[in-house]
């Protein structure tokens, strides 16, 4: 697991910085290492044992089919984890986002004596977040799931004096820990009855004993349902998320609401749309369907009422949340595609936000929509790469957010959920209503004082790349998902060899 | 055939779930937050409880492995838990939970 390593030697090296004295250099090297662990994980695709059947083809009875030490590269820790094509994908959305996080929140690293520390702290949630896309045991989804949550722990309340970060780190805290004791207790029930943690002895069980499964069983599946949910923050689990999100660090908050929602997802994924669960989706899909309908709608509404923009993304992201359950409960062949693609319009949009939203808060020290009055006079770049970003978060052709829209909605209608896809369009136009309150507030307010905003080269730089993004993947949406379907079964090369370079 | 297995299972499962309801409502309704911390601590016992239990019976030592997980993992989160808890008792002078409500919309 190279990258799993390379990102595990990063964190211990800025644990080290202060010590041999290379602080100011870290940035730089945590840049790079990040850069190097971004091109390790595409390696895993151009070495792969051609054995391997790309994850979004290998369908098997119309289910997706995890990567098995079988068909997989790079399996390791007793085979606890497999580095197979969706890994791949999702690790690299991971990876880039996190690149894109750190050239967005150096400020957050600069004006604190203890920086080395929270670099080290998202190294290891990187980690986490990595293990996530790749388990295939419940051992390591619940290791996984705790490395990324308890430096986020930390790093939620990392401005130790002031009461709003305090408060955002315990409730963090206690709800995180609270949802790892479902997610524990599901898993033990789901071991109980068909003993064993290895996610495909698990799908065998319930394809094999249809009948003699025990009914704690699935109680089991729906334990570890809530415990996801809750890191997901899905309604009705999401109460914790405005809070959170508003006291924490804005970085922080947007670390949370992009990486670590992605990790989620495809946690959930790998249960859910893989041979795992998927034997029995008779059960949990109208569970989850419940579920991603009031999630769009709580999400949605709940965010209209907003006046304070942190806390707005907040809500927002639970409207996000939705439509990637909406993916999950769509259980089709084009479900996992779909998530692909909008995680990474999702965390491309979020994070150009975030980076206006950080720079408003820095100079006028409000996170009140009010703030963003006049914007579109005082600083014409920013209020217009924000408006692109508005527009995918809202998903307003031609940006990504469109796409990503369109395909969840196709794999929910294919999937045969027309009321939830319903749900999704006409949330989504609430969505429009308070995304464009910001765009109103910006080209149609009179600013409250005439103080120009201003914003670095480096923030500058980084909002026109994601524009740049955001309308690449908006006008060539196959960019991503054909590489979902790159066929490499006809290459021969001997599995023997393989395990040994990745191994 | 041991002590442990002589038990039906359907009485770990039992315990288990009471136990671990036990934690939940702690979680849910106790206002200290030591008191909340060791709900949390209630609630991994539980499962480890019951681990352990369907380790036995399934003669496969795979579980008690995973508690071992558990219990490196409840440690950390306990010691994290109780760093966030002391810096909010040096702000508030308190560990009642009911202050930590100025976060609202």
């Amino acid at each position: 697991m190279k990258v799993i390593l390379l990102l595990s030697v990063l964190g211990l090296l800025a644990l080290f910085a202060e010590l041999f004295r290379f602080k100011k250099i870290l940035y730089p090297i945590i840049l790079i290492g990040l850069a190097g662990a971004i091109a390790v994980a595409i390696s895993y695709w151009f070495f792969d044992d051609g054995v391997m059947t790309p994850y979004f083809t290998g369908m098997v009875d119309g289910k997706h089919q995890i990567p098995t030490a079988a068909n997989a590269v790079g399996h390791s820790f007793n085979q606890m984890l497999a580095f197979g094509p969706s890994s791949v994908l999702f690790s690299v959305i991971i990876l880039s986002t996190a690149f894109l996080w750190f050239i967005m929140s150096k400020g957050f690293f600069n004006n604190d004596s203890t920086n080395t520390d929270h670099y080290a702290l998202i190294m290891f949630a990187l980690v986490g977040a990595i293990i996530l896309t790749c388990y295939t045991n419940m051992t390591m989804l619940f290791l996984g799931i705790e490395i990324l949550s308890i430096p986020l722990y930390v790093l939620a309340g990392s401005k130790k004096s002031d009461p709003l970060s305090n408060e955002s780190a315990f409730k963090y805290f206690i709800l995180g820990s609270f949802a790892s004791g479902f997610l524990l207790f599901g898993i033990t029930l789901i071991y109980g009855a068909s003993g064993s943690f290895d996610l495909k002895t698990i799908g065998t069980f319930i394809n094999t004993s249809q009948e003699t499964i025990p009914s704690f069983f699935y109680a089991g599946i729906l334990l570890i349902l809530v415990g996801l949910l809750f890191k997901l923050a899905a309604a009705p689990f999401h109460f914790w998320a405005p809070d959170v999100y508003q006291g924490a660090p804005t970085p922080i908050t947007a670390f949370m609401s992009t990486v670590v929602k992605t990790a989620a997802i495809v946690a959930i994924i790998r249960l859910f749309l893989s041979t795992t669960f998927s034997g029995a989706d008779a059960f949990w899909v109208p569970v989850l369907g419940v579920i991603t309908g009031l999630t769009l709608v709580v999400g949605n509404v709940t965010a209209a009422a907003q006046n304070n923009v942190k806390r707005m993304l907040a809500f927002s992201s639970i409207s996000h949340a939705g439509f990637l359950l909406l993916g999950v409960t769509a259980l089709c062949g084009f479900s996992a595609k779909a998530i692909v693609f909008y995680t990474a319009a999702y965390s491309i949009g979020s994070i150009a936000t975030f980076t206006v939203l950080i720079n408003i808060m820095h100079q006028t020290g409000s996170d009140a929509i009010e703030s963003f009055n006049g914007l579109g006079k005082k600083n014409p770049l920013m209020a217009f790469m924000l408006t692109i970003a508005l527009f995918s978060l809202a998903g307003i052709p031609p940006t990504a957010g469109f796409f990503a829209k369109y395909y969840i909605l196709t794999a929910a209608m294919t999937g045969g959920h027309n009321w939830l896809a319903i749900i999704g369009i006409l949330s989504s136009l609430v969505g429009i209503y308070y995304y464009f309150k910001i765009i109103i507030a910006m080209y149609f307010k009179k600013p409250t004082d005439e103080s120009l905003i201003t914003i670095n080269k480096q923030h500058q730089l980084l909002l026109i790349v994601t524009g740049v993004i955001i309308f690449l993947l908006g006008l060539l949406p196959d960019l991503i998902l054909s590489i979902g379907d790159i066929d490499k079964a006809s290459i021969e090369v001997s599995t023997t060899n393989i395990l040994f370079l990745y191994a | 055939m041991s002590a442990i297995q002589i038990i039906p299972l359907n009485w770990y499962v039992t315990l288990s779930a009471i136990l671990f309801a036990l934690g939940v409502l702690g979680v849910l309704y106790r206002r200290n937050a030591i008191i909340i911390l060791m709900c949390i601590e209630l609630m991994l016992n539980a499962v480890t409880l019951l681990l352990v239990a369907f380790s036995a019976h399934h003669s496969d030592p795979t579980a008690q492995v995973f508690v071992f997980f558990i219990m490196a993992v409840a440690a950390a989160e306990v010691a994290v838990g109780l760093a966030i808890l002391m810096m909010i008792y040096r702000n508030t002078k308190s560990i009642d939970i009911d202050i930590l409500n100025k976060l609202k919309g």
